[in-house]
């Protein structure tokens, strides 16, 4: 079974529930098993938060957080700089970041790549609101290409229609072709458990 | 249809299946989404039923009585402080032999204060005389819920059906949400035989002198025992309708030649048993997944223990000064039997502490040794602590 292990660190208010939610519902869009599940703690806004995505290729049993990720989805540059953000990350693991500044601006760990995008600055552009999270999504989906990024035009359009729709589907395509399409492709196999 | 959305939301929709005419909640924390999303489909006309949001937990579970004692199908939900909250009116519900369902979305009790799972709320009032049914998945918790009404309807008995908070309730998965026609098959209209009304009045609650008060006990027992079949039956006849089995009172699997079990109930069990596949060179191992805790299965957990040198318990909770509180219910129940397993009984995950893949090669290196350790805090890690609390 090929399972895929994904971290995604945010502040409350930046929609990382969402953001993991939206990943496993297009995952399962694709006839994958998705499993999404939030770290609670007290929430409010701009505390640091932390979601977890598991997709796999058959139902995913174990419900434990996601210790070992093979991949980071980080929604604001300033965590890095938190400790524990990237602990645990798989050797040969991938990290995307949110920012408009050069991956070479940040030190990743040993062993592991970090990419950036600029994905508050796309939103703010398509969506009139700095909220990065779907850019960031579409951005993992054409790295990865762990499933076509029309998966999640599709759960998209479960919930919004119209101009909403048409600006977040501009909006996925824009970030997809900001970064190197399939770079990460072989990184999904990778496992820790 | 499968569908991949949030355990909350899916017991919402398997609630309104059922459609109760009656549901109240407190609507502040400690709360899931469950009642918010039931909210929304009483509010989008999906659900035609009388929402009552109510000041505390203790009128939640008062409104769900009264309601259901005027003859609606009634249902509430909560967690932690607010299961404390309801215990006196969760006793009368029980006493008066009321059926409802409860869905607990099971978190750990203050102080010290935490929002996060273990099972101590359902376990500290796990004597008020309701059935408690555990889920180990949110499919399961699907199931549960609407196999509740109808054991809670026949057998008189109100039914909590415990879902792990968080682990279970805010996790999104794929889920498979049954058909209209098919609960409707399964579930026939509530009609309660004791129902009030005006017209031909009666009195429930009334003063029961010590005349009569042990036989009345006696008969609450009794009908807990006899809702075992009830359990049984609701769960081979959804099986039936949905073509999906589930676990009746509790479901044992593993190798035959599996010397070692590990008991649990709730949605750690698929952490184990995903680990048990990853760790192969481990020896084999059975799993038993409790589903009823009350009423007891222990004709059921004694057969399914059968062959077995040692079973580790695992706890959700604790009962400070004696330990695990399923721990020694599997003991007293395997006390009478022939060749019975050793027994450890561990407490893990307490106040939301992760249960990692790992957990299970540690719990059967914690048993190979042959000290028999008759209880622990699994996960606690002794360092922390000054030595006087070792």
């Amino acid at each position: 079974m090929t399972l895929t292990e994904i971290r995604i660190h945010g502040r409350g208010g930046q929609g990382n529930v969402v953001a993991a939610n939206l990943l496993a519902m297009a995952a399962f869009e694709t006839g994958r098993y998705g499993q999404a599940f939030p770290n609670f703690g007290a929430e409010r806004r701009g505390a640091p938060v932390v979601a977890f995505v598991r997709i796999a290729d058959a139902s995913i049993l174990r419900r434990c957080q996601i210790q070992t990720p093979a991949f980071l989805i980080i929604q604001d540059e300033a965590l890095l700089h938190i400790p524990g953000v990237t602990d645990g990350l798989l050797p040969g693991g991938k990290i995307l970041v949110n920012s408009s500044k050069a991956a070479d601006e940040f030190s990743a760990p040993d062993n592991t790549e970090l990419i950036t995008l600029p994905a508050s600055l796309i939103a703010k552009k398509f969506l009139g609101r700095p909220v990065p999270n779907t850019a960031l999504l579409a951005a993992f989906l054409s790295l990865t290409n762990l499933f076509p990024i029309d998966a999640l035009v599709t759960v998209l359009a479960h919930k919004f229609s119209g101009s909403i729709l048409e600006h977040n589907t501009q909006l996925i395509h824009q970030a997809a072709d900001q970064v190197p399409n399939g770079h990460w492709q072989e990184t999904i196999h990778a496992t820790g458990h | 249809m499968q569908q991949a959305i949030e355990g909350s939301l899916a017991i919402a929709r398997a609630v309104a299946l059922c459609k109760p005419q009656v549901v109240a909640a407190y609507p502040i924390t400690p709360q899931t989404h469950i009642v918010e999303n039931i909210a929304k489909l009483v509010a989008d006309g999906v659900l035609d039923c009388n929402l009552v949001s109510v000041e505390s937990e203790f009128s939640a579970a008062s409104v769900v009585l009264g309601a259901a004692a005027a003859g609606s199908r009634t249902y509430t939900a909560s967690a932690s402080q607010g299961i404390l909250l309801m215990c006196e009116v969760l006793y009368n519900i029980a006493g008066l032999r009321i059926p409802t369902v409860l869905t607990c979305a099971n978190r750990a009790v203050s102080a010290p204060l935490s929002i996060w799972n273990d099972q101590q709320d359902s376990m500290a009032v796990r004597d008020a005389g309701w059935i408690q049914l555990y889920c180990a998945d949110n499919q399961e918790a699907v199931d549960t819920t609407i196999q509740a009404f109808r054991i809670a309807e026949r057998c008189e008995i109100p039914v909590m059906v415990c879902v792990d908070g968080f682990t279970l309730t805010h996790t999104l998965e794929p889920i498979e949400i049954p058909e209209a026609e098919q609960v409707n098959t399964f579930l026939p209209p509530y009609k309660f035989s004791r129902s009030l009304n005006p017209q031909q009045p009666i009195s429930i609650g009334t003063l029961l002198s010590p005349d009569l008060f042990p036989e009345a006990r006696h008969s609450h027992h009794q009908a807990l025992l006899n809702a075992e079949q009830e359990i049984i039956s609701a769960a081979n006849d959804w099986a039936q309708i949905c073509g999906r089995a589930g676990p009746d009172l509790l479901e044992a699997n593993g190798p035959d030649e599996a010397r070692i079990g590990i008991l649990i109930m709730g949605s750690v069990y698929g952490t184990l048993a995903d680990a048990r596949n990853h760790y192969s060179d481990l020896e084999p191992i059975r799993l038993i997944k409790l589903r009823a805790f009350r009423p007891f299965p222990v004709k059921a957990l004694q057969e399914a223990c059968q062959g077995l040198d040692k079973i580790i318990v695992l706890d959700r909770a604790l009962s400070p000064g004696s330990g695990g509180i399923l721990g020694n219910e599997v003991r007293s129940a395997l006390y009478e039997i022939e060749n019975a397993p050793q027994v450890y009984n561990f407490a893990i995950g307490l106040g939301g502490r992760d249960v990692p893949m790992d957990t299970l090669p540690q719990l059967i290196s914690a048993i190979r040794n042959n000290t028999h350790e008759y209880f622990r805090v699994f996960d606690a890690v002794m360092e922390r602590l000054p030595e006087e609390d070792r």
